[in-house]
């Protein structure tokens, strides 16, 4: 923030002193003239990132057929088409909606506490075997899903074979593939909040294990916090695990519906179902990140920027 | 095994000569100790319990299934044409890695033209992001001003507006009777409605871009906005001129970020295969990411450009855990 104000104060006040030539060259050779160009870019950025996002919710409230042109706005494909095909009529969709919410919550409960021990654990155990595991970890990170999601596939076809897929198969891969995310985010606050807090616990006679418990764990709330809204959020948006993994029918959550259908048969049902999602994952981190904000409120790295950064 | 011989053999010759270092194992005694006489002292399994659960899971969960695909790819086939992993190293057979290399150099080379289509996606992709998303990365971090926050969240959405969403929101734009037609017909560009999502190349490269681009912007904001503007005071004082200043400083200086941005919105793209599949699924424009999807359930054939991928992508993937796991040690 500093750094802006900064910037652009120095071009009000100084630019005073120098000689301004009139023309387009003057206007070139300004070195305080305001950056319209990178201005209308950036504008011209945001504006095509997010417009289309809007439009296809708008698009979801189409009363008519197409999810390309708008005729008339209605809730048809939310709650009331003749054919029974809307998002909270179908008996497929409403089994999807369910398996979505069930699987983030399920992989959530799972790969957060996984992640948080993991990380503690990886911070503090200084070795090879650390590290290896670490460099594990950042791997499914850093792998393209497809490979993640192809692997767990084999490996419930050819080794697991009393795993069936669905469910239970899509909440292995989600978690194999999310668990880095709280060991990131907790590893990031473990560094900056340092040893001395329990350190000083111990001094005080509390025992290892107490001084995890009483003194580290509730200085990491914020950052499991925003573990569990970001794991959450990305599962309900994953798309590649979930339909490799997903069985039967009734096993696949909204995300893989609308990745067979958006291309097949697209009706706005799809639309409304992606707007579900995204009203979903909105939700998921506003809360995470006021819950943040509270509890990180007076420390420093508390605002936008450091979440974002996580 | 070796290295604790190595470690006794050591302390036998420091009996010998006493002013040698002490050895690591010494070492960490002497640092235990001096834990234990502060108060805070930890058993030596004390911290490894909390990660094995992890490691564990790990194990069970990303190694072996990594193995399986290993397994397959060296592996052969059943009378139903099935894929049969083969699990012992010593009876791999490397045939359908042969399959593959001919697909890919061969006479009947079917598979090259994909892969060659796939690096120039990912090229062109990368580029446009790199270059879009510096502009915009340097306006927010320099320029933003009070709209900063805004401007921000803006560019932070897309992390939670999901892939799927924003290619569908494209598809249903670039439909015969979406409004990207509507308007070029309005403003006569075209007269009749142009078939984007009938395997167009540009519509792929778009739909990467869209995809893909956050990803580079966010890092490279992050790094941005740390420069000291002092350093650029001192290029402007020196007399270089602003855009001098940025091409020999801010430039210079954000290197770094450019290659993890790099990294880490081409690592994706190399595996992708669902943009193709929602913005045009013609086979003219399909990508490694389309063949390894459509094959791995039939054939070994996946599994080995699965590995293939790998062994393509193995350079940024190091460079992009070096820097993670830099980052983790000093933040």
């Amino acid at each position: 923030m500093s750094a802006t104000t900064a910037g652009t104060s120095a071009g009000t006040t100084t630019g005073i002193t120098v000689a301004r030539r009139r023309g387009p060259s003057g206007w070139l050779r300004d070195p305080w003239r305001k950056p319209r160009f990178l201005q209308a870019l950036t504008l011209g950025y945001l504006a095509w990132s997010i417009l289309p996002v809007l439009i296809a919710i708008l698009l979801s409230f189409n009363a008519g057929r197409s999810n390309s042109s708008l005729q008339t706005l209605g809730l048809r494909w939310w709650i009331d088409d003749p054919d029974q095909q809307a998002l909270f009529q179908d008996p497929v969709l409403r089994r999807a909606i369910l398996q979505t919410y069930l699987l983030s919550f399920i992989t959530m409960l799972l790969a957060v506490p996984l992640g948080v021990s993991f990380a503690i654990g990886l911070d503090r155990w200084r070795g090879r075997l650390a590290s290896t595991a670490n460099f594990g970890m950042i791997l499914t990170f850093v792998l393209p899903e497809i490979i993640i999601g192809i692997a767990m596939l084999s490996v419930v076809t050819y080794l697991f074979t009393f795993i069936r897929l669905g469910t239970l198969a899509q909440v292995m891969g989600l978690v194999t593939f999310q668990i880095s995310y709280p060991v990131i985010i907790v590893r990031a606050r473990l560094l900056s909040i340092g040893k001395e807090y329990e350190e000083a616990g111990m001094d005080l006679g509390a025992s290892p294990r107490q001084s995890v418990r009483r003194v580290l764990l509730p200085l990491l709330y914020p950052a499991i916090l925003a573990s569990f809204a970001i794991v959450f959020a990305d599962t309900v948006d994953d798309f590649v695990t979930v339909t490799y993994l997903s069985g039967p029918a009734d096993s696949q959550p909204l995300s893989t519906f609308i990745y067979v259908t958006a291309r097949a048969s697209a009706t706005p049902a799809v639309n409304a179902a992606a707007t579900l999602m995204l009203v979903s994952t909105t939700l998921v981190i506003t809360l995470g990140y006021l819950a943040f904000k509270r509890l990180t409120r007076g420390q420093e790295g508390g605002d936008v920027t450091s979440f974002s950064q996580l | 095994m070796e290295r604790r011989v190595g470690g006794v053999q050591r302390r036998v010759s420091d009996a010998a000569a006493p002013i040698s270092e002490p050895s690591r194992r010494e070492r960490r005694r002497t640092e235990r100790d001096l834990q234990r006489s502060q108060g805070a002292w930890y058993p030596r399994w004390f911290w490894p319990t909390f990660a094995i659960p992890g490691i564990g899971w790990l194990l069970l969960f990303f190694v072996l299934p990594f193995y399986t695909i290993i397994a397959v790819a060296f592996g052969t086939i059943d009378l139903f044409r099935k894929p049969v992993p083969i699990w012992q190293p010593w009876y791999w057979t490397v045939k359908y890695f042969g399959d593959v290399g001919t697909t890919l150099f061969g006479d009947n080379a079917y598979l090259q033209p994909t892969v060659l289509r796939t690096f120039v996606y990912v090229g062109l992709a990368s580029a446009i992001c790199l270059v879009a998303g510096y502009a915009v990365a340097y306006y927010t971090a320099r320029y933003a001003g009070k709209y900063r926050t805004l401007i921000l969240i803006a560019l932070i959405s897309p992390f939670w507006i999901s892939y799927l969403m924003r290619m569908v929101a494209w598809q249903n734009l670039l439909a015969g009777d979406g409004y990207v037609n509507v308007i070029l017909q309005k403003l006569q560009v075209i007269s009749d409605p142009y078939p984007w999502l009938e395997g167009k190349s540009a519509t792929v490269i778009l739909g990467l871009v869209y995809g893909y681009i956050p990803y580079m912007i966010l890092p490279l904001f992050g790094f941005l906005d740390r420069i000291q503007t002092s350093l650029l005071e001192a290029g402007r004082d020196l007399g270089a001129s602003p855009g001098r200043t940025f091409w020999r400083v801010t430039l210079p200086l954000s290197k770094p970020a450019i290659y993890a941005g790099l990294v880490i919105v081409s690592l994706p793209m190399f595996g992708d295969y669902y943009t193709n599949n929602l913005l045009s699924t013609s086979p003219r424009t399909s990508m490694i990411g389309n063949i390894i999807d459509s094959t791995v359930r039939e054939s070994p054939r996946g599994s080995v450009l699965v590995l293939m991928l790998m062994v393509l992508l193995i350079v940024p993937m190091l460079y992009y855990l070096r820097s993670t796991i830099n980052a983790q040690e000093s933040r």
